[in-house]
């Protein structure tokens, strides 16, 4: 099999009792990169977080597989396991776990018991993948995330991507407070995984980051829902003239939403 | 129910004890004088947890002498792991019970005058300079009702010496090991460092009690002359069936310093004082102490360091994890003396709740009698972050690793500070039994 295949089907997701997303159609397969992009407060990222199982979501309706596979029978860390990975807005920080230590135990927690990763081959990919990402070496013995500028948190997330290799992966906003060089190595690092065995899912307010990484497919949210998609083009469009033109084609009628960040 | 008060040794017994090891006559005289004042005076008040009804005052004191320890190889894998074989070979010393069975410190040390040794040794050959420093300054006798006991029974310890300007860089590792399950441990651990001088010294203490009551009244003094530096850990590992006093002082002198980590892993109910005088200036102190409850333990624990001298520095850092229906109270007091001018009294003391039914609770305190200084405190009681947690398990890590490697991260401040890597290692492992 080459690829995973992620398929979101009607999706509702409430928070607080309150629903976010209201229906949300979306297939990604191996071998393809999609983009999400939206006005802010129109669900983008409640919809990479109920993916992943964010506690605070609540699935009130629809379906996701992976595979086929119910992901929303899995806990947060099957749902890893299984393939899925999710680079967030606002990573925890960790106090007293070395970014290195975490990243070993990830790596070793898809892994059997009793073939675990051997260091070297551990040091070598990593001491690697710092370079690309042009890392400091000192953050693999630093607490992760703790202290980290939001540039370093954002870097960080693209190394765990790179040495954890899932299937699909999601990333969330993962541009939002990049200067361009910053963005640049983060592109690079993304497109790098680019194969016919990983699939992504690219959350983004602007399209300054499709610059750098070429989306197969567009898709525009508003109000919840999947509006309209395309190809790259729609994207182009959308920097040049803004989203009114999907409401006004669509018929869409601006109402108060607000963008939940978790 | 309500304990006996009335203490069962009696003035004869002492002398005999005393006399069975050729102990000086200042020292008879204060375990006599010590056992007469036990009876009138009171009972210890840890803040907000009543010990009332437990029992610190009747056990058994006598004891069979245990055996020597020819090799380290005879003693139980158990205990092999709490010293680096290779390494402190050297400089370690092994009570087993309230025997010295093991005992050895580097010649070159020895050469330099340094003083390791059991405290009966001790008493009987630097007799002159253990009275100097015996539960004088830093705990005195008449402290309360158990620290008289502890004068009048002391049935173990260690004499730490290190001269003028002598610097012992590698470890001294102390290992008391309760193999009976019958006799109470009074143990007492002296440490006195001259001026100029340094050291790191490292105890642990192992009982494996788990349904047998014993007590546990123990007491450290540690002196720091002018630029003396003491490093002191330890980790306590009574099973649950001992009730532990434990009292451990300082007193440090003109910019002299004394940073503890203790590592306080006791499984059965336990109150816990650990005090340091800063008693000239700039002179300094960590005092950092990580705990574990579970079962339905009681603990208590203050750290608490009190400032004379002017521009001093005192740190206080408590982590503590809870779990099952344990119950805690984490005291931390910093106090500034009037006179202390331009000293700094920081604390930080945080507990972590596992489940619905353990207590945790920490109270800061800060004292200040002087005007021109800096302080600071933080405290909080919580459980494990949801978000972090999701965070972990969004990596693929199954939820216990991941709480795992909270609550690992949440004691490294402490654990990291423990001087030894092998009981570091140990009381990582002590952590990892007692949480999961």
């Amino acid at each position: 099999m080459s690829g995973s295949v992620l398929e979101v089907k009607n999706l509702h997701v409430s928070i607080e009792d309150k629903e976010i997303l209201k229906g949300v159609d979306l297939t990604i397969k191996g071998g393809e990169f999609h983009a999400v992009m939206g006005p802010n407060g129109t669900g983008k990222s409640t919809l990479a977080s109920a993916i992943m199982g964010h506690p605070k979501y609540e699935i009130t309706e629809g379906s996701i597989t992976l595979d086929g596979e119910d992901v929303l029978e899995m806990e947060v860390d099957e749902r890893a396991r299984a393939g899925l990975f999710l680079a967030m807005q606002y990573p925890s920080e960790i106090s007293g776990v070395t970014t290195s230590d975490f990243l070993r135990s990830a790596i070793n927690a898809k892994r059997e018991e009793g073939d675990e990763i051997p260091l070297m081959k551990f040091i070598k990919k990593l001491d690697k993948d710092l370079d690309y990402l042009d890392i400091d070496q000192n953050m693999a013995t630093r607490y992760l995330n703790e202290g980290f500028s939001g540039g370093e948190k954002k870097r960080n997330e693209i190394l765990q991507l790179m040495q954890l290799e899932p299937n699909i992966a999601i990333l969330d906003e993962i541009d939002s407070g990049l200067d361009i060089d910053a963005l640049k190595v983060v592109s690079k690092g993304i497109n790098q995984m680019r194969s016919d065995n990983f699939g992504c899912l690219i959350i983004t307010h602007y399209q300054r980051l499709l610059n750098y990484i070429t989306p197969d497919f567009v898709h525009v949210m508003m109000q919840g829902r999947v509006v309209k998609s395309g190809g790259p083009e729609l994207a182009k469009r959308l920097e040049a003239e803004g989203y009114e033109w999907i409401k006004e084609e669509l018929g869409i009628e601006d109402e108060e939403t607000a963008e939940q960040n978790a | 129910m309500t304990v006996e008060t009335k203490l069962s040794f009696n003035q004869e017994y002492i002398q005999a004890f005393s006399k069975e090891r050729n102990e000086p006559g200042w020292m008879a005289t204060l375990r006599s004088k010590a056992l007469e004042m036990a009876d009138s005076l009171e009972m210890p008040k840890p803040d907000k947890t009543k010990i009332s009804n437990w029992n610190f005052t009747d056990f058994q004191h006598s004891y069979k002498e245990a055996a020597k320890i020819a090799s380290l190889d005879e003693l139980p894998e158990e205990l092999k792991e709490y010293f680096d074989e290779d390494a402190s070979m050297e400089n370690l010393y092994i009570q087993r019970n309230q025997t010295a069975a093991y005992n050895s410190l580097a010649q070159k040390l020895q050469d330099k005058g340094v003083i390791f040794t059991d405290i009966f040794t001790a008493v009987r050959e630097h007799s002159e300079l253990v009275e100097k420093y015996y539960m004088n300054d830093a705990v005195a006798v008449d402290q309360n009702r158990l620290t008289a006991l502890h004068a009048a029974l002391m049935n173990g310890g260690v004499f730490v010496y290190v001269p003028k300007n002598v610097q012992v860089e590698e470890p001294l590792q102390a290992i008391f090991w309760q193999e009976d399950n019958s006799s109470a441990l009074l143990n007492h651990v002296l440490v006195v460092a001259e001026e100029g001088s340094s050291l790191t010294y490292v105890e642990n203490y192992i009982s494996h009690n788990d349904t047998e009551e014993n007590v546990a009244n123990l007491v450290t003094e540690v002196f720091a002359h002018d630029n003396a530096q003491v490093a002191y850990g330890a980790v306590d590992n009574f099973a649950a069936g001992t009730t532990t006093y434990v009292n451990r002082r300082g007193v440090a002198k003109r910019d002299a310093r004394i940073d503890w980590a203790l590592g306080q892993m006791n499984d059965g109910n336990t109150v816990s004082e650990n005090i340091t005088y800063l008693m000239e200036d700039n002179s300094a102190s960590e005092a950092k102490a990580v705990s574990v409850g579970r079962g339905k333990q009681t603990q208590n624990f203050t750290s608490s360091i009190r400032q004379f001298g002017k521009e001093t520095d005192a740190y206080i850092l408590q982590r503590g994890v809870m779990k099952g229906s344990a119950s805690t109270i984490f005291n931390a007091i910093g106090k500034i003396e009037h006179g202390g001018t331009k000293s700094n009294s920081e604390q930080e003391s945080r507990v972590l709740m596992l489940s619905e039914k353990s207590r945790g609770d920490a109270n800061p305190i800060l004292l200040i009698d002087e005007d021109d200084v800096t302080a600071g405190h933080a405290a909080s009681v919580g459980r494990v972050d949801p978000l972090q947690m999701y965070y972990l398990m969004s990596r693929g890590l199954e939820r216990e690793e991941a709480e795992r490697l909270v609550i690992h991260g949440f004691l490294a401040p402490v654990v990291a500070q423990i001087p030894i890597e092998s009981v570091r290692k140990q009381l990582t492992q002590v952590i990892e039994r007692k949480v999961y």
